[in-house]
């Protein structure tokens, strides 16, 4: 059995769990085993069937008030008792903030070695061989597991979702917080920017550089953001350290890794560890004044061109296409 | 308040990375080496915190000799000691391996430390597996990819980032905490500090003298590959009116590549 930790926000299931789930789905069915999920949370349950219309054949469930606000600690206790139980050949979390925390700690728990933010996973002898991006994505790593259960994180947008019309069990589990046990815990989650996704979530990430000229014109991205579905503002290292917008915009080796449908670069000359941040994205496009910008050698499509006539322009041209 | 700060020489982000086929490792010749970024920002709020209410700050890299480098611009920077745990192996990417050899250092020299701090993750390896994994075999509380950090006497709170928010933590201590950039602006090594680093010993911890069993050694991660990705290919270049050249990418982008 392949496990996949299922991540719950707003009440509903993040698109990079089922994306997890389905790749889950893929390789158990390649090993002739079955893919379940685990959900945690209070008054989730009625989110099972999305697991089983994505391959899940068991929903593992835990329903507990004390489970309702993420706790690395607790999550990790109630896991790697549940792993310990049903003994999976595999555990897959999304590569997400809380994946990224969560496995890890299960993995030391479990005294078992763990594959991170993983791009491609095959099966070879009966075991998995993961492949991961390093140096941000400069080089590429494949690597196997020699301690079970494999534990890996997986990358959001990059394992393609697949519906299956699949029925399926729920099974219930019993949670016990442990008694008396001083802990991390969330207090507050602050500054929810209202539905804004993350650089590393968004189908079309929408970048500005040095070209930008400064913080106000970041404004012109977000206009441009708004006409695109899925879309976020992200940014170049020196706009982050110039102080024109926040470091969780930063795409690079010393920001975010990215893999969207699109990226389009707007003032970008394309340094290495920018392009290192990028250079996985299924199509790049690049508006810059400079022809010999770096970022035009990975670009798909470049417009040599001043960035502010091109944006509005730009924005002309995605009403059009919208009003179609 | 006894720090501990984690960091690790990585070559610097601006490198070009080689790879030999033949042993599936990164080629560091020629290569520049430095500090991992993020640890900078780790070492920085450790430094902020010594300032603020005491304490003593402890740099602590595990690797070969030529981590002595980073270590002593560590405490160039203004940390009181520097520690090296000697590894005789290269890069395994097997965080596990890493967080026992650090959780039997600090249980055996510094079972008194308040704090642990680390860099998110390297850059290079870029794991982030090692701070979580050392929490949970000392059974500490973690907090990761922290932008904002306050301590009081036993407990702290610390801002972490997640997609499109920040989770608030409460944690008591002692804890591990993970630095992402925005913690802080990393100082720079006076040269006072410089001078003064060069005088201190580095003691020179061998793996061995930590007691870790010899199967908890072994990495449990094998690498098969590791490769250069192919290099992307320069598409097509437009210039002209923006209007047009405006119409010609989003013609592109709808109707060739379908992806808006």
């Amino acid at each position: 059995m392949i496990l996949t930790y299922v991540e719950i926000r707003d009440n509903k299931i993040k698109k990079s769990s089922l994306e997890v789930l389905s790749e889950a789905k893929r390789r158990a069915a390649e090993l002739d085993e079955d893919a379940a999920a685990v959900l945690f949370g209070q008054a989730v349950e009625g989110l099972a069937p999305d697991l089983f219309g994505c391959g899940a054949s068991r929903v593992f469930l835990m329903d507990n008030p004390a489970l309702a606000q993420y706790s690395t600690q607790a999550y990790a206790a109630a896991l790697a008792a549940l792993a310990r139980k049903v003994n999976p050949s595999a555990i897959f979390f999304p590569a997400t903030s809380l994946g990224r925390d969560l496995a890890p700690r299960l993995a030391a728990r479990l005294g078992v070695a763990l594959a991170s933010d993983c791009t491609k996973v095959v099966v070879k002898d009966g075991r998995l061989e993961f492949t991961r991006p390093i140096f941000a994505g400069k080089a590429v790593l494949s690597l196997t597991l020699s301690s079970l259960p494999q534990v890996a994180t997986l990358r959001p947008n990059v394992f393609p979702l697949e519906k299956a019309a699949g029925q399926g069990e729920v099974v219930r589990g019993d949670y016990e917080p442990a008694a008396g046990q001083d802990r991390a815990q969330v207090v507050e989650v602050v500054g929810e920017r209202g539905g804004e996704l993350d650089v590393t979530e968004a189908d079309v990430v929408i970048s500005g550089g040095r070209g930008m000229k400064g913080p106000e014109n970041f404004g012109l991205l977000k206009e441009l953001s708004a006409l695109i579905p899925r879309s976020a503002v992200g940014a170049s290292r020196s706009a982050v350290d110039s102080g024109w917008i926040g470091h969780q915009h930063q795409v690079g080796q010393t920001g975010k890794t990215v893999s969207p449908n699109v990226y389009m670069a707007f003032g970008i000359s394309g340094a290495i560890q920018h392009l290192a941040g990028m250079s996985s994205s299924k199509v790049i496009v690049a508006v810059n004044k400079d022809p010999d910008a770096p970022i035009f050698k990975v670009a798909d499509f470049g417009v040599v061109g001043d960035l502010f006539q091109v944006i509005p322009a730009l924005k002309e041209e995605l009403r059009k296409l919208r009003s179609e | 308040m006894d720090i501990l700060v984690f960091v690790k020489r990585v070559p610097d982000t601006e490198s070009r990375i080689r790879v030999s086929h033949e042993t599936n490792t990164v080629v560091e010749e020629g290569l520049n080496f430095i500090i991992s970024p993020y640890d900078e920002y780790a070492l920085e709020e450790a430094l902020r915190i010594k300032e603020s209410k005491g304490g003593k700050v402890t740099a602590v890299s595990v690797g070969k000799e030529d981590a002595l480098t980073i270590l002593r611009k560590c405490l160039a920077m203004g940390a009181d000691e520097a520690a090296l745990i000697k590894d005789p192996l290269e890069e395994t990417y097997d965080g596990l391996r890493t967080a026992r050899i650090i959780a039997g250092f600090v249980k055996k020299k510094f079972p008194q430390a308040r704090l642990l701090l680390f860099g998110k993750q390297s850059v290079g390896a870029d794991n982030a597996q090692v701070p979580s994994m050392l929490a949970e075999l000392l059974d500490l509380p973690q907090v990761n990819v922290v932008v904002r950090l306050e301590l009081e006497e036993d407990r702290g709170v610390a801002y972490r980032e997640i997609e499109g928010a920040q989770e608030k933590v409460a944690f008591p201590l002692p804890a591990v905490i993970s630095a992402q950039k925005g913690l802080n602006e990393p100082r720079y090594e006076t040269l006072k500090g410089i001078m003064a680093a060069k005088r201190k010993e580095i003691p020179i911890i061998p793996i061995e003298e930590i007691g870790i069993a010899a199967e908890d050694l072994a990495p449990r991660v094998a690498v098969t590959r590791l490769e250069i990705p192919p290099a992307r290919r320069a598409g097509r270049v437009t210039s002209g009116p923006a209007e047009e050249t405006a119409r010609q990418l989003v013609e592109f982008l709808h109707r060739e590549a379908k992806v808006i």
